[in-house]
């Protein structure tokens, strides 16, 4: 069967051009063979789900009654509550703020890349470090840190007179504490793509920018920006499409019985919460469509945007 | 170069002074967590905070281990991993080369439902995950941590995107040679795939290793559950014994912080390449 190429190919007179015609699926065999696991780990553990989810977020039932097909009410109960609005609005204002985070990453991206300089992989190392830690491990020292009464950041705060306050446990404040350390996760990842994008932009062009006596601001701004403007891009989708997901940071930093929790929750949260700690599969399905859309709409506008401001080399 | 030396020494003073201020911030929360974990209960909330404890108190240490099955729990995380990495490694390394190598009827439609499913968050596909796993009988298990993982679309197009870049003469000689597809993925196109797989290992274990939603969900029992489902568990029971909740998020963290400064090419590799964060 492995011979079916070569039969073929050895039939039109002219011996190059092997490709052509004879049998343009000489391998359907062998890809259904190699393709029986994988893909029928995509039809049970993806595929079906996902039409598993269309399917619940129509019905009504529980886990041990099961689950008919009733319409759209679930739909309706989602939309006519405050609980998803809020919690839509909460995660945009999110990955709004994480998305602050880029720019910071530019910066450090752009001194970093800076010729000769020395510990360039130290820096690095450090930078790096938050994302290969646990966001659990993390979230809970930083909830430690802003603890209200004995956290360190009232401390520093505290001494060069900032205002001080329940940072996690106000309402006020806690989804932007929570997005700060967002951003400080986050600071490692866009650097390395960021600086990905600044090896390939070429230092020919830095350097003319310097004989025409460009200083550095006037140089990142005009040539450097400029020039990475696909990468910023590129971690710019990245940046909100991670943050719709956040969960762990929100799970572990505000904890059950915080007060600031319900002002506070984010899409995945709520998620999390109807289909799993009230078990109402169905209205968790909703949601989990909801994100579905929420993504595909901001990523898509994401790349409408991208027409004004990214150039491409 | 270009400039004189003292410019530069200058210019990169501010650079270094700029970025010594930032790596504290990245780095102070670690310190804090360490020195917390060495304090008793009473210096953690003593106000105003003390730095340094009077004594250090290792024995937060051996209190994490006692308050949580934390044996087990690195015993999941461990072999969660591990069946995760290895699943994960065998399967989409089979679909790529198949999406990538041979040609037959509709490849085209059938990869793109492998690339649909990339772009579709993660809870979309969690409750009916729930639903199977627990058909099988799999819950509070180790293939229920590591199974929807294992078959990681994600994978696929990694591989894919990499395998597509290596010359098509490759195979076409081996086929010459008489060897089958399954011949040609083992012996020639997975050796020389070995950059990717190892960037798929180090994002997919960090992935693991850090995965808090699906882990929560599956596995329920304390014996059976990862750390990170336990830190939480930990949070909630004793949310206040900061010195031992610091202790153990330490000890969590340890071995991918460890792993990632022994392999951080192949770690910064994999994230430039994939541009996905864990």
């Amino acid at each position: 069967m492995t011979l079916t190429r070569t039969k073929g190919s050895a039939a039109p007179p002219a011996p190059p051009a092997p490709r052509r015609r004879p049998n343009r699926h000489p391998d359907d065999v062998w890809a259904a063979i190699l393709l029986a696991v994988p893909f029928g780990g995509l039809v049970i553990f993806y595929l079906w789900p996902l039409l598993r989810t269309v399917l619940l977020s129509f019905s009504e039932g529980t886990a041990f009654t099961g689950y008919t097909l009733s319409g759209p009410q679930n739909w309706q109960q989602l939309f006519e509550g405050d609980d998803i609005w809020r919690a839509l609005l909460n995660t945009l204002v999110y990955a709004a703020i994480v998305l602050l985070g880029v720019p910071i990453a530019m910066v450090v991206a752009a001194l970093l890349h800076q010729r000769g300089l020395r510990g360039r992989s130290f820096y690095r190392t450090l930078y790096f470090v938050p994302v290969v830690t646990m966001p659990v491990a993390v979230a809970m020292v930083w909830r430690y840190i802003y603890n209200g009464d004995f956290g360190l950041l009232n401390e520093v705060l505290d001494s060069v007179g900032g205002p001080t306050r329940a940072w996690v446990a106000d309402p006020d404040t806690a989804l932007y504490a929570v997005a700060a350390v967002g951003i400080w996760m986050a600071l490692g990842t866009n650097l390395i793509i960021l600086a990905a994008g600044l090896e390939a932009v070429p230092e020919t062009l830095e350097e003319a920018a310097m004989l025409d006596g460009a200083g550095p601001i006037r140089r990142f701004f005009s040539v450097t920006v400029p020039l990475l403007t696909p990468s910023i891009f590129l971690v710019s989708v990245l940046s909100v499409i991670g943050s719709l997901q956040m969960f762990d940071l929100l799970f572990i930093m505000l904890g059950r019985t915080n007060p600031a929790l319900a002002d506070s929750k984010t899409i995945v949260y709520l998620f999390y919460e109807e289909a799993f700690v009230r078990n109402d599969r169905p209205l968790g399905a909703v949601i989990a469509l909801v994100t579905l859309v929420v993504t595909l709409a901001v990523t898509a506008v994401q790349f409408r945007l991208q027409r004004r401001w990214v150039t491409y080399a | 170069m270009r400039e004189s030396s003292g410019v530069r020494s200058s210019r990169h003073l501010m650079t270094h002074v700029v970025l010594m201020a930032g790596a504290l911030l990245m780095v102070s929360p670690f310190v804090w967590q360490f020195l917390t974990s060495i304090k008793t209960l009473g210096e953690s909330t003593r106000i105003p905070p003390t730095v340094l404890p009077s004594s250090p108190q290792w024995s937060n240490y051996s209190a994490f281990f006692d308050v949580v099955p934390v044996g087990s729990m690195a015993v999941n995380s461990v072999l969660a991993l591990v069946l995760r990495v290895v699943a994960q490694l065998l399967i989409a390394s089979l679909a790529a080369y198949v999406f990538a190598r041979l040609r037959f009827r509709f490849r085209g439609p059938l990869l793109a439902c492998f690339l649909i499913v990339l772009m579709v968050p993660p809870q979309l596909f969690v409750i009916p995950q729930y639903e199977v796993i627990r058909t099988m009988g799999w819950l509070n298990s180790v293939q229920a941590l590591a199974l929807p993982g294992g078959f990681s679309a994600f994978g696929v197009f990694v591989l894919y995107q990499f395998m597509r870049t290596l010359p098509p003469e490759l195979d076409e000689a081996a086929r010459i040679d008489g060897a089958n597809p399954w011949q040609i993925y083992l012996r020639i196109i997975l050796p020389l795939c070995r950059p990717a797989l190892a960037a798929l290992t180090i994002l997919t274990s960090l992935f693991s290793w850090n995965d808090l939603l699906w882990p929560l969900i599956v596995n329920t029992i304390p014996e059976r559950m990862t750390l990170p489902v336990g830190l939480a568990t930990l949070q909630g029971a004793q949310g206040t014994d900061y010195p031992v909740l610091m202790a153990g998020s330490l000890l969590t963290i340890l071995p991918m912080v460890l792993v990632f400064v022994l392999l951080q090419k192949q770690f910064i590799r994999g994230i430039a390449m994939s541009g996905i964060k864990a």
